[in-house]
Formats: structure tokens, C-alpha cells, sequence
């Protein structure tokens, strides 16, 4: 072990005799589950080590998990983007980071931590946030893997996941694996966009978050929580105005903690802490380290089974609950029609380049297959026509007179609603 | 790698690429152009270009606080529906359920928001209560006392403080109009 350390700093460039004897006996032969394209041998190690490039999203619990699970497994090209540096309360279970690193970015100290440790693994990272990268960046990978602890970040990677496949070119069908954990709880999750169900169409499973009553707050508070959420609900801008409160900032939560100290003395509640109100403000839920290795690994093994075809992968949702004993589940989590983001009905049609935006509308409401009344119509940049509300009518109004070419470009998208369509349709249109 | 896209070939209707325009812009034009709004209320956009931010204006023509005309600021973000729209008074004005720096009280608006709830059930909501200011979940505690003990002086001081008036050393916001 200490040898292969010591000759990394050079680039190893050969593989050493079996370095993957392990991982060789799954793609050297077919078994009685493997599908039937995968190619035994060379070919499929070969894609593997010197083809398939794999971005991970999220350098943290998951992160640190899944970059040395992919690195072990033979992923050679590996990408890696997280916006966070590394905190100090990081280090128990983010063992890719040291106490030296605090402060430093998670993406950089990940791929560097990986690339000492295994020979001849490239990672490349990206420190910042995953919107800050367009279509083009996002197209150069075979596969995602998502190990983060955002709602938003995962509804805007799944969007645009989904949103790039192009019905005319197979390469832009990125498989998406999913992992989070909440405590002892988890999940795993295969979505193959515009295929299998994405992550919107899963959102109404999320439990919401714990918002108590204003009123409580403000007037009987009853709980530790409370005094928090007065705290930083409604003493903090009354105090600091439009000051926005940051809640990585030790100063904000310090003042948040003794705002919130004061408050519960004078109610007499107990149990006001400076974590606490850290865990509160920041809705954090402990981390479990073995939660996130069990996810982790789940993911990992998805992504080997895709990338190689050696086995059938998840179809395509993994619910691990850890809570009370270990108790698992996997169903097929199905497409939601109305998905705003992969359902919904998208429909071509070509009309003159003369036609107004008043004809077109009167078209829609006459077709028999789309059967909509009173529609409003936006392009992705700016509104068409709306028929409500009043002020947003009379902005919109000039626009019925002009041609719908002057508005969208050939193959533009026009996202029309109207109450009798559950969510929204969407219209490409062609020109004569 | 898995051959994804021979199983894609099976299901053409899914094959449309869909428009770039965000789940959250989609859900707001829907719900802006939906909306269903009585005369008392109306909706002013700033930039009419910003589905996300505008000011919705009640003027009740009944109840205690008719005469008035009350501004309400709407921050929607791209969560949206599956966080609530912030909404904030932005107006001082002397409710029970307001307080002094426009927070305001009703459950749909926090505890009890769900994505199926829209623009339109948070508008009514808010109307609401200036139909029936609700004593019991106060936000401004000496307003909710008053309305609670002598509803004739909770009265006067509704409209001295529509007026521009001071009720207990607090000066209001003139909103009658």
C-alpha cells in the first residue's frame, strides 16, 4: 500500500497485474442477467476505463463516498462540481478532507485527496454551482451521478437533464443517478429522462418542511424552535432591515442564538442552544456517515451496471429506512402525465409566416384535439399574450396584431396554459 | 454502456424536447392568468416582463376596513409552488393579524401551504382578513385585545388609523383612500 502511495506522484500509466482482478470476474463473463448487448472482455473495460466520462454533482457526504467508490471501481475520467468549502464539522464523515483543509473548496481538496490515493484516476473539479454551466458542458458526460442536499439544485439539474434530450440524437440522453439522505433514511434512484419518471415527477413524495404558525411564534411560543424561528423570522429584519441573513455567518447565528436565549428566558423554555439554533435556521437534520456509505455504494453500483450493461440496473427507485432495524424497498416509481418537466403533451405545428398571434390563438381553441379555451401564450424569453390579469392583458394586447414569426424563431417553443388544461402544453412551431 | 435509446424509440409522445421556459414561470403564468379576482382586488407589476414579483391592492368595500386600500408585496421564487409565495404588507397598518413590519398571519401563507393551493386561494385568503380580522392567531397582540374586548374601540381605532392616525403611540400608515 505505502508503494503504490509513494509512485503516484508520477502518472502510473499501465495498469498493475490485478489491480482489477475483482471487478475483471463481472466483465469477463456474461451471467444469466446481463444484458444482451454487453460485450465480455476488452471492449467493455476498455469503454469503462479510457471512454466513459462520469460527472459527479455535490462534493460532500455523498460526494466524498461516490468519488472514491467510482475512482476503486475503474471510472478513470471523473468531473466533480460543488459550490461549498469545507467546515470543520465536515470531517467525520467527509473523509476526503482533513483539519488542514477547512476553508477550502470541497470540489478541488475531493479530487486532489482521490488523485493521490489512486494511480492514473483523472478528476477534474469544478468549484461553484452547477448552473453555472450551460448545455454544452453538461453533454459531455455518459452519466450523472447527484449526491446533494438541495431540492432546488436537483429539480434544476433534472430539468435540464430532460430538457437536453433531442429526439435526434441518441448522445443526448444522459442516464441521471440520484442519492440523498436525511438521518438514518435515504434513497437511490435511476431516471433516465424523458424515459422513466424524473425527480419532478416524484415532488409531491418530499415531506415538507416544519414551518410553525407566525402567531405562535410571535405570541405563545411554546418550544426552543420557537424562539428561534422568532429569532430570525421576525427579529432579524425588524432589527437589520433588509441586512440579508447568512446563515454560514458565526456573527449572524451568534446574534440569532442570544436574541433567541433572551426570548425563551422570558417565557421560561428551555433547551436554547447555539447548535440548536444553527440546526434550525439552517434546517439541518443530522448526517449519518453509514446512511451515506450505504447510498453511496447503491449509486455507484448503478452507475458501473450502466455504464458496462454487466447487469440489470434499478428500475428505479431505492428507499433505504434505517430508523427502526434496515428495512429497504424498490418499486417503479411511474411517470407522472401532467410532469411539468417531462410530461405535459408537446405538439408541432406549422403555420404561415403571416399568421397573427390573434389567428393562432382562434386556431387552438377550433382544434378538436386540444379542445382549450381562453389560452395565454409565452415563449421561454417573454409573454405573448396573456388574458389576465388586466394589466398584464393590455401590456400583451399589441401583440395580437402581429405575426407570430416577429415573436419566435422556427422550432420555438410556445408554453400556452388555460384553466382546462391541468398543467401546461407545449407548441413547436414550424413555418411554412 | 446501456443502450438507452431503443427503449426511447417505443414512446414518441415523450420524445418532444420540452421548452426551456422553468416549471415555476409555467405554474405562475398559469396561475397569473387564471386568476379570478373580484373588483376590491387587483395586481400591479412594476416590470411587467417579472411574473415573480408584483403588488397585489385590496380596497374591501365591506367590513371594518372598508375605505381603505391595502398593498401587498409578492416575492414568488423558482421553488415555486412547492415553497409559498412571500407576501408582506407593505404598509404600517393596525390589524390584528399584520404586524408593524408587514408580517403577515395566515396559515396558507406558511404551516399550511400546499403546491396544490395558488395565487389565487392566497389572494382570497388575504381579503379575508380584512372581512373577519381573527383575534385568536394575533400577530399585532394589542389590536387582537382590543377587538376582542370593546369592538367599538377597536373600530374607531381601525379607521384613526386608516386616517394616518397614532393608536397608543404607534403612528399608522395613511391608507383611506
Amino acid at each position: 500500500m505505502a508503494a503504490a502511495v509513494a509512485t503516484n506522484g508520477a502518472a502510473v500509466a499501465a495498469d498493475w497485474p490485478g489491480r482489477y482482478h475483482h471487478i475483471d470476474q463481472v466483465l469477463d463473463t456474461p451471467g444469466p442477467r446481463t444484458d444482451p448487448s454487453f460485450q465480455a472482455g476488452d471492449e467493455v473495460k476498455e469503454f469503462l476505463r479510457d471512454k466513459c466520462k462520469i460527472l459527479v454533482i455535490g462534493a460532500g457526504g455523498l460526494g466524498c463516498e461516490i468519488l472514491a467508490n467510482l475512482a476503486l471501481s475503474g471510472f478513470k475520467d471523473i468531473h466533480v462540481i460543488d459550490m461549498d468549502t469545507i467546515d470543520i464539522s465536515n470531517l467525520n464523515r467527509q473523509f476526503l478532507f482533513r483539519s488542514k483543509d477547512v476553508g477550502k473548496p470541497k470540489a478541488l481538496v475531493a479530487a486532489e485527496s482521490i488523485m493521490t490515493r489512486v494511480p492514473g484516476v483523472k478528476i477534474t473539479p469544478y468549484y461553484g454551482k452547477i448552473q453555472d454551466k450551460d448545455e454544452d458542458y453538461y453533454m459531455q458526460f455518459n452519466l450523472v451521478i447527484c449526491g446533494l442536499d438541495s431540492v432546488e439544485a436537483r429539480r434544476w439539474i433534472n430539468a435540464t437533464l430532460v430538457n437536453m434530450v433531442d429526439p435526434e440524437n441518441p448522445e443526448s440522453l444522459k442516464p441521471l443517478i440520484d442519492g440523498g439522505t436525511e438521518g438514518f433514511k435515504g434513497q437511490a434512484r435511476v431516471i433516465l429522462p424523458t424515459i422513466s419518471s424524473c425527480y419532478e415527477c416524484s415532488l409531491d413524495m418530499l415531506n415538507k418542511p416544519t414551518a410553525f404558525p407566525i402567531c405562535t411564534i410571535a405570541n405563545t411560543p411554546r418550544l426552543p424552535e420557537h424562539c428561534i424561528e422568532w429569532a430570525s423570522v421576525l427579529e432579524w429584519p425588524r432589527v437589520h432591515g433588509d441586512k440579508k441573513m447568512d446563515t454560514d455567518d458565526p456573527e449572524h447565528i451568534g446574534w440569532l442564538y442570544k436574541t433567541a436565549l433572551a426570548r425563551a428566558k422570558e417565557f421560561n423554555i428551555e433547551g436554547v442552544t447555539y447548535s440548536l439554533t444553527q440546526g434550525v435556521v439552517k434546517n439541518i437534520i443530522p448526517a449519518i456517515a453509514s446512511t451515506n456509505a450505504i447510498i453511496a455504494a447503491s449509486c455507484c453500483n448503478e452507475a458501473f451496471k450502466i455504464a458496462t450493461s454487466s447487469a440489470a440496473y434499478l428500475n428505479n427507485y431505492f428507499m433505504l429506512i434505517g430508523t427502526d432495524g434496515v428495512y429497504s424497498f424498490t418499486f417503479e416509481h411511474e411517470k407522472r402525465p401532467e410532469c411539468p418537466v417531462c410530461g405535459g403533451e408537446a405538439v408541432d405545428l406549422t403555420i404561415s409566416k403571416g399568421m397573427t398571434v390573434d389567428k393562432l390563438i382562434e386556431t387552438l381553441v377550433e382544434r378538436q384535439d386540444i379542445q382549450i379555451k381562453k389560452p395565454s401564450l409565452s415563449s421561454p424569453t417573454k409573454q405573448i399574450y396573456f388574458q389576465a390579469p388586466p394589466q398584464l392583458e393590455e401590456a400583451t394586447r399589441p401583440n395580437l396584431e402581429k405575426p407570430v414569426s416577429e415573436l419566435v424563431e422556427e422550432g420555438g417553443e410556445i408554453t400556452v396554459t388555460a384553466t382546462s388544461l391541468p398543467f401546461s402544453l407545449s407548441l413547436r412551431i414550424h413555418y411554412t | 454502456m446501456i443502450k438507452i435509446w431503443s427503449m426511447k424509440k417505443n414512446e414518441d409522445a415523450a420524445a418532444k424536447k420540452r421548452p426551456k421556459t422553468s416549471a415555476a414561470q409555467i405554474r405562475v403564468q398559469k396561475d397569473l392568468t387564471e386568476l379570478d379576482l373580484p373588483s376590491t382586488m387587483k395586481t400591479v407589476f412594476p416590470d411587467p416582463a417579472d411574473l415573480l414579483n408584483f403588488t397585489l391592492t385590496i380596497t374591501p368595500d365591506e367590513g371594518m376596513y372598508k375605505g381603505g386600500c391595502f398593498n401587498f408585496s409578492f416575492q414568488i421564487n423558482n421553488n415555486y409552488p412547492h415553497e409559498p409565495p412571500k407576501v408582506k404588507c407593505t404598509q404600517k397598518i393596525y390589524h390584528p393579524n399584520v404586524d408593524l413590519e408587514g408580517n403577515v398571519c395566515l396559515n396558507i401563507l406558511r404551516e399550511d401551504w400546499k403546491p396544490v393551493l395558488n395565487l389565487n386561494s392566497v389572494m382570497v385568503g388575504l381579503q379575508y382578513l380584512f372581512l373577519e380580522p381573527n383575534a385568536d392567531d394575533p400577530l399585532n397582540k394589542e389590536a387582537a385585545e382590543e377587538l376582542r374586548k370593546n369592538r367599538d374601540q377597536f373600530l374607531y381605532n381601525v379607521k384613526a388609523s386608516m386616517r394616518g392616525g397614532a393608536i397608543k403611540g404607534v403612528q399608522y400608515d395613511r391608507v383611506a383612500v
